[in-house]
């Protein structure tokens, strides 16, 4: 990569709010993170974090919804998709950047064959006949280790597999061959065996196309296995941000250590697990301050006062608290 | 721990519960057997807790369904306290409603949303006859709400009142107020963050250890078996495949479906070696013949295509359900 190429994809400042009855309670503040070409990044948090909203203003999604894009800049290429004209977005949506979600049977329509809805979202952003269409759905369930695609794509979704489902929700997203693919909860709703050659596919999908992808998941383990990068968030912000293994190493936030601290692993015994106390403030519950002092066993006056500002830890980690754990706590 | 003198609480034998599916079109009559649980058999001693994993479609839930009677079982049988119960009449089984609780995932749609906290728990607590007068009620009410980490002073309030970790809490003061001794719980904290999940889990070993409750522990998620179970059953396409003390489980299991199960769970650390792709499972409506695992398994042999394997009692607890079960021991599946 040059000096002088953008990053692929650079959120800067980004702030969301939701409208209720003329006021605008914001659920995103002052968000940034850049990503580059065969990066993954992975934002993790609990839920009502902002961490599924985010992606949804990246791909031009809040329309429709009370949610609005407050500030912030989110620039793909050099180009600031918030600014561009609509049609020019829209252009690409399901070329450059594409998403997959959760829940694939709700996103496939049960009454048409998995090949033709394959090329209808190919032909809708590619001008081609739909026999070369057909051919190219082919391929495309090919790459994403579907056996046998040309007898797979006259099925309906419903016969087949969870895994089978998803691996089809993620050929149609590779349709436009994006160079950003945002993956919300990709595996969540899969068994672990399948969650595993899921997640396996899509790593392997990157080092074929160099796409950047950004993982949102609410499970730190599949975040700490795919991930170059992580961005935690609580309450809307990002509370820390580092390399994988910098983050796992060195944590810094009392919330990320919380948060490790309070999963039960399948490898380790311990007789009481420990909690963080108390519960994420709801988004009409105005909290003064850092977001999480009232559950941080660290806060102190200022923590009730000043919202943290983000701190270079060094080596591109960050992170927002007043009272940072010591490297090696 | 089992141990011979003593009488297992609940011994579950050859336990079936299949059900009747229509297959090929409206109207073609054909029906299908759907064999959710297919021949499960397990002991539970007093104050044990069991845990009973295994992905979507294994007849995980169906178990905790059927020994609680919402479902009704095919065949086999389950001795509560020494009294055979399947066999039961509905009103010879409520007497043993009391005593054999459910705590469900989703507590917000086992509550009444009309109904304040003090008229959700003073129900049960009625129609057992446990206490009788207003007042004893409301004292059993607010010491149960205590106990499972609530204020008293909520009971006046509604279900959407409540985060989701405290409706959890709720649903488990409901369980826990008719004094039960045995609770089934099915898939319990796996609809909560994980910050509030592992808060629910303490309260949840806590009252386990004060009250000596036995427990069926019905999870996907390894990691809280792990941390709550003393022994482990693992489900695969409607039957035990391995059964084990938790130590051992996670430590030295034997049964190739177990160790691909363990293998998959994305790690923290570094360091995990990573599962081979083993392909999906096959439906519990069409169960391959022989061992249900063997189209996965990297151990096949011919026996497996053929014949069902019985658990083999492989010393300190452990039995796995696999024809190479002990002579492999230290491969990798």
């Amino acid at each position: 990569m040059t000096q002088s190429k953008p990053p692929l994809l650079d959120v800067r400042g980004l702030s969301l709010s939701i409208a209720t009855g003329g006021s605008l309670m914001p659920v995103v503040r002052d968000l940034s993170f850049s990503l580059n070409a065969s990066e993954t990044l992975g934002i993790v948090g609990e839920s009502g974090c902002g961490k599924s909203l985010t992606s949804l203003a990246i791909m031009g999604l809040l329309e429709g919804t009370p949610v609005r894009v407050t500030g912030g800049e989110i620039l793909f290429e050099g180009r600031d998709l918030l600014t561009l004209p609509a049609r020019e977005r829209r252009r690409i949506m399901g070329n450059e950047m594409s998403m997959i979600f959760q829940e694939p049977m709700t996103s496939l329509n049960p009454v048409y064959r998995i090949g033709d809805q394959i090329v209808e979202t190919i032909r809708e952003h590619q001008p081609m006949s739909k026999t070369a269409a057909r051919a190219r759905a082919v391929e495309l369930l090919r790459m994403v280790r579907i056996p046998d695609p040309q007898g797979r794509i006259d099925s309906y979704p419903h016969q087949l597999s969870g895994g089978m489902r998803q691996r089809v929700m993620i050929a149609m997203a590779l349709a436009g061959s994006p160079r950003l693919l945002i993956a919300d909860e990709p595996t969540t709703a899969l068994d672990v065996t399948v969650q595993a050659q899921i997640l396996k596919l899509i790593a392997d999908l990157q080092s074929e196309t160099g796409m950047g992808i950004i993982l949102i998941s609410h499970d730190l383990g599949v975040i700490a296995e795919t991930c170059d990068r992580i961005a935690v968030m609580y309450r809307g912000r990002v509370v820390e941000s580092a390399q994988t293994r910098d983050l796992f190493a060195r944590m810094r936030h009392p919330y990320t250590r919380g948060l490790l601290d309070s999963i039960p692993e399948p490898d380790e015994d311990v007789e009481r697990l420990p909690t963080i106390p108390g519960r994420v403030p709801g988004l009409d519950e105005r909290v003064d301050g850092c977001a999480f002092h009232p559950r941080c066993a660290r806060a102190s006056d200022i923590c009730r006062e000043q919202d943290p500002a983000e701190t270079a830890f060094g080596g591109g980690h960050a992170g927002r608290c007043h009272h940072p754990l010591e490297p090696d706590a | 721990m089992t141990t011979d003198a003593e009488r297992p609480l609940l011994r579950v034998r050859d336990l079936k519960t299949h059900f009747t599916l229509k297959a090929g079109g409206l109207f073609s009559g054909t029906r299908k057997v759907l064999k959710a649980v297919d021949g499960v058999s397990f002991d539970l001693a007093p104050g044990e807790v069991l845990g009973i994993v295994g992905e979507s479609g294994c007849g995980k839930s169906t178990v905790g369904r059927t020994l609680t009677r919402l479902e009704d079982a095919t065949g086999g049988t389950a001795e509560f306290d020494g009294q055979e119960m399947l066999s039961l009449s509905k009103a010879d089984f409520r007497p043993l409603r009391r005593e054999i609780q459910m705590i469900f995932q989703d507590p917000f749609a086992s509550l009444n949303p009309r109904l304040t906290i003090e008229q959700t728990l003073s129900e049960p607590v009625r129609i057992h006859g446990l206490e009788t007068t207003r007042e004893a009620i409301r004292e059993r009410i607010a010491r149960t709400l205590t106990q499972v980490g609530l204020d008293p002073k909520v009971m006046s309030r509604h279900p959407h009142e409540f985060s989701g970790g405290q409706r959890q809490r709720i649903g488990i003061a409901r369980v826990m107020i008719v004094e039960p001794k045995l609770v089934i719980a099915d898939e319990a904290v796996s609809a909560l963050d994980v910050s509030i999940q592992a808060q629910v889990l303490n309260l949840i070993k806590d009252l386990q250890t004060e009250s000596g409750i036995s427990m069926l522990f019905i999870s996907h998620d390894l990691g809280v078996v792990r941390h709550i179970c003393d022994r482990v059953a693992v489900m695969y396409l409607g039957r035990i495949v391995e059964t084990a003390p938790r130590a051992t489980l996670f430590s030295a299991p034997s049964h190739p479906y177990t160790k691909l199960l363990l293998a998959s769970i994305p790690r923290i650390r570094p360091g995990r070696v990573a599962a081979e792709d083993r392909g999906e499972p096959a439906s519990a409506a069409a169960p391959p013949p022989g061992c249900p695992f063997h189209p996965r398994c990297g151990l096949a042999t011919d026996i497996c295509r053929s014949e069902r394997p019985l658990p083999v009692d492989l010393g300190n607890g452990q039995f796995s359900a696999c024809h190479h079960a002990g002579n492999q021991q230290g491969e990798a599946a």
